[in-house]
């Protein structure tokens, strides 16, 4: 009888197995989903850790000094001793402030960041779910943040807050504009086939750019790239980070609409922001990037580049293994450097252990999305660390001036420029032409 | 201990709390900012009056840093106070001690060597160029621009180190003593002098290339507390910002002091008085500054360091004003001499305390974010508005 269960439920996972060409969510299964959240929720932990160690790194070489040194090999393990802090310090809750909001707010946050990756196509069959309004719940979600952070400024009952809060407002509401009138163009251009019909699904756009063999950023040159710039100045502004961070500019409002915030609540905020770091890079990939295409796809064709690109992954994970080896030797040869050392060549190994896996064929041909897309995301994420490094902070007024003085309009032009593009065979013959033998037959 | 709140006459807070207050309020709204501030440099508190991120006015408070340095004066002999003066704008220490030796010289009618007075030239401006160094580094800072500062204070390194050699001390130096110099410079201090100012030059661009040109550095810093130079004259601002407004008006030319009269260097001027000008202004003097030390090392006489003082300082009774170009502005020493060996009063004019008095001017009309870049840009030092 137990036998025959386990065989029920081995046929009940296999059975879902089989749906191949369609993401677990669109399968209509609940299991896969539920695998598919586990896995996205580990991996967008991963990151966020990874991204707080790589944002110390790399803004510190980039300012002169080492960054952390000291918590495991080239601070390593500093994301996991902050996030040790975090949880076992104090929880304070001002004495005037509104519990049950400030409660809330952090709570709101991290749900808005981390919802939005329900539809986040990782490979053509790597999402939780394929919504065919995909793109819109993406948007949509994304933006809900404002609110708990409005929530936060407002519930904490303090004057720096406040004000964080209310900017924030004011930039997400100017942002949005530009932002959506970016994304309708990429929309518009998914629809501008053969067969004419436009998706809103998140995979459905990534297949558009691969069917008509262009990425969305090339297309209509520059109409294209002028979209991708908008979205990529909004999402910045949209993440509330440098130089647009005057929710939270540290010289100004102290920290912001989490001033009151510490402990577990902060930490909360700090791994909402970082995971709406990547959200919207996520967005700006699949819109404008290819999302999990791999790059070159009509220059370098043929099953020998495919193949070639097929060991990039590995052979990445060979060079971060290479480094950390290389830096293994570089380490101070004392006794007191020696778990830091061992530890360091651990992680080295497992860093190459991976690399090699990647080399297996079908891990390879499952994994590859994965990669592209990731390491466009990651490119995404370096920008955003070199602009924190780079820029000075935008004044309140100057951030609006921009957003609705020189992003909507340029917005509006380039929506009406891609429908024009769409359009131009039937403008020409429609409008032009007659126009011209009209004028014709009054010469 | 009374209330700070209460002599605050003009934003009327008594009257705020007393106020009837409709269901929705549009008051204004006062914020304390300080003496807990990232950007306030230290123990400053501002109490600003918004009307949303519109500054209507605000008023420093000062004296959280206050430490009587002017009374410990009138108890100490005028060598055991050397020290002190120091304390007061402490990322300048050199050109405190600077002036108030030379104050008490010009009481005991001594001179110092031609030897000391160059060296002393030397390290000043030396000095000057590490206090712009600093005000560049956190006014950028304050501005949201976080990367100048470790490039400053990387470069600010190769100063302190100078003077660590110099007399063991970076940064309250203690450097000179009254009528010369205590200690004769180490060998090989005028090759270091001259690598550092090979190795400085360069970076100066580099500072310049993150900011001069950079957008949104432009737009945060051009019209953003701007004053004019009869505004200027009246409050009796004095250095980069009076020259920022188009005064030409430097100590080291207008009432030559040291020897600067020997040495060929600009004085550079603004025309708008606005941020983005001083901040001209301050590179541009970093350049000089490097001109003068130059012509200074390149010109180092032989001789003796120190003039003949008696051990047992007694001015003759008088009292006497010596003011130089500090850094920051004018910095004055009024001393007040009974005949004994302590001085009878000590008076300061500090360049920050009446630099900080033209904030109210600058911020009305202005965003919150301006206020941070004008005190940014008026470079205070705490020690030194306190004392």
């Amino acid at each position: 009888m137990g036998g025959s269960t386990m065989d029920q439920i081995v046929q009940y996972i296999q059975s879902y197995l089989n749906t191949r060409g369609l993401t677990p969510g669109a399968a209509g299964n609940m299991f896969w989903v539920l695998v598919y959240i586990m896995l996205v929720f580990l991996g967008l932990s991963v990151a966020v850790i990874a991204m707080n160690w790589l944002e110390r790194k790399i803004l510190a070489h980039m300012q002169v000094r080492l960054g952390p040194m000291r918590v495991g090999p080239h601070g390593l393990l500093q994301p996991i001793a902050d996030a040790i802090k975090l949880l076992l310090k104090e929880d304070i809750m001002p004495a005037e402030a509104d519990s049950f909001v400030f409660w809330m707010a952090p709570l709101i946050v991290v749900l808005a960041a981390f919802t939005v990756f329900v539809v986040v196509p990782f490979g053509p069959t790597h999402a939780i779910t394929d919504m065919n309004i995909g793109i819109l719940f993406m948007l949509g979600v994304s933006s809900l943040s404002v609110l708990g952070i409005v929530m936060a400024g407002w519930a904490s009952n303090s004057h720096y807050p406040l004000m964080g809060a209310l900017r924030s407002s004011a930039q997400m509401v100017s942002y949005e504009v530009a932002m959506g009138l970016a994304v309708v163009s990429a929309i518009l251009m998914t629809s501008l086939n053969k067969d004419g019909t436009g998706t809103l699904s998140m995979i459905g756009i990534v297949q558009a750019q691969q069917a008509q063999g262009v990425w969305f950023v090339f297309k209509f040159f520059p109409l294209g790239l002028i979209a991708f710039f908008i979205f990529a100045v909004a999402m910045v502004a949209e993440t509330n980070r440098a130089p647009f961070d005057l929710a939270e500019a540290e010289s100004e409002l102290t920290a912001g609409f989490h001033t009151e915030y510490s402990g577990f609540r902060w930490s909360l905020f700090f791994l909402a922001e970082y995971s709406a770091m990547i959200a919207v890079s996520s967005i700006a990939v699949t819109l404008w990037l290819g999302g999990w295409l791999r790059p070159f796809p009509n220059l370098l064709t043929g099953p020998t580049w495919d193949q070639a690109f097929s060991y990039i992954p590995g052979i990445t994970f060979l060079f971060f293994a290479a480094t950390c080896f290389y830096n293994t030797v570089r380490m101070p040869k004392h006794p007191l450097f020696r778990i830091q050392t061992i530890g360091l060549a651990g992680f080295g190994v497992v860093l190459g252990l991976i690399g090699l896996m990647l080399f297996i064929s079908g891990v390879s041909m499952r994994i590859q999305d994965i990669f592209w897309f990731s390491a466009k995301v990651a490119g995404f994420m370096y920008l955003y660390i070199w602009f924190r490094g780079t820029f000075p902070r935008y004044r309140f007024d100057q951030l609006m001036q921009m957003g609705w003085k020189v992003l909507l309009p340029m917005g509006l032009g380039v929506l009406i420029g891609t429908g024009g593009m769409g359009l131009r065979s039937e403008i020409w013959n429609q409008a032009v032409l007659p126009f011209g033998r009209w004028i014709w037959s009054l010469v | 201990m009374t209330d700070p709140n209460t002599t605050l006459s003009h934003l009327d807070l008594a009257d705020l709390a007393t106020h009837e207050k409709p269901f929705l309020d549009a008051n204004e709204l006062v914020i304390n900012m300080g003496p807990q501030h990232p950007a306030t440099h230290g123990v400053l508190r501002v109490i600003l009056r918004l009307d949303g991120e519109k500054v209507l006015g605000l008023e420093c408070v000062i004296g959280y840093l206050h430490r009587g340095v002017e009374k410990i004066g009138e108890h100490r002999t005028y060598t055991m106070f050397n020290p002190y003066v120091d304390r007061m704008d402490y990322v300048a220490a050199v050109s405190n001690g600077l002036g108030y030796c030379e104050t008490v010289e010009k009481l005991l009618h001594v001179e110092a060597p031609p030897r000391a007075q160059h060296v002393r030239v030397i390290l000043t401006e030396l000095n000057r160029i590490a206090s712009h160094q600093l005000w560049l580094g956190t006014h950028a800072l304050d501005i949201g621009a976080i990367t100048p500062l470790f490039y400053t204070f990387r470069d600010r390194e190769e100063i302190l180190k100078i003077y660590e050699k110099y007399c063991g001390a970076r940064l309250t130096t203690h450097a000179f003593r009254i009528g010369g110099l205590q200690y004769e410079t180490y060998t090989g201090f005028e090759k270091e002098v001259k690598t550092f100012l090979n190795f400085f030059r360069p970076k100066i661009d580099e500072y310049e290339e993150l900011l001069t040109t950079n957008r949104i550095w432009v737009e945060r810093t051009k019209n953003v507390g701007a004053i004019s130079a009869e505004d200027c004259i009246a409050l009796g601002v004095t250095g980069p910002v009076l020259r920022a407004s188009g005064v030409k008006w430097d100590l080291r030319k207008a009432q030559p002091y040291a020897n600067y009269k020997n040495f060929d260097f600009g004085i550079p001027t603004g025309q708008n008085g606005d941020t983005y000008d001083r901040y001209l202004v301050r590179m541009a003097e970093m350049r000089q500054s490097v001109r003068i030390i130059e012509q200074a090392v390149d010109a180092l006489p032989e001789g003796p360091i120190m003039a003949k003082v008696p051990k047992v300082m007694k001015p003759p009774v008088g009292e006497v004003y010596h003011s130089i170009e500090a850094p920051k502005g004018e910095l004055g020493y009024f001393i007040v001499s009974d005949g004994s060996t302590q001085p009878y009063r000590v008076r300061v004019r500090p360049p920050s305390f009446v630099n900080l008095q033209a904030l109210d001017l600058m911020c009305r009309g202005e965003l919150v974010a301006d206020v941070i870049a004008v005190i940014g840009t008026l470079d205070i030092v705490l020690g030194e508005v306190d004392r």
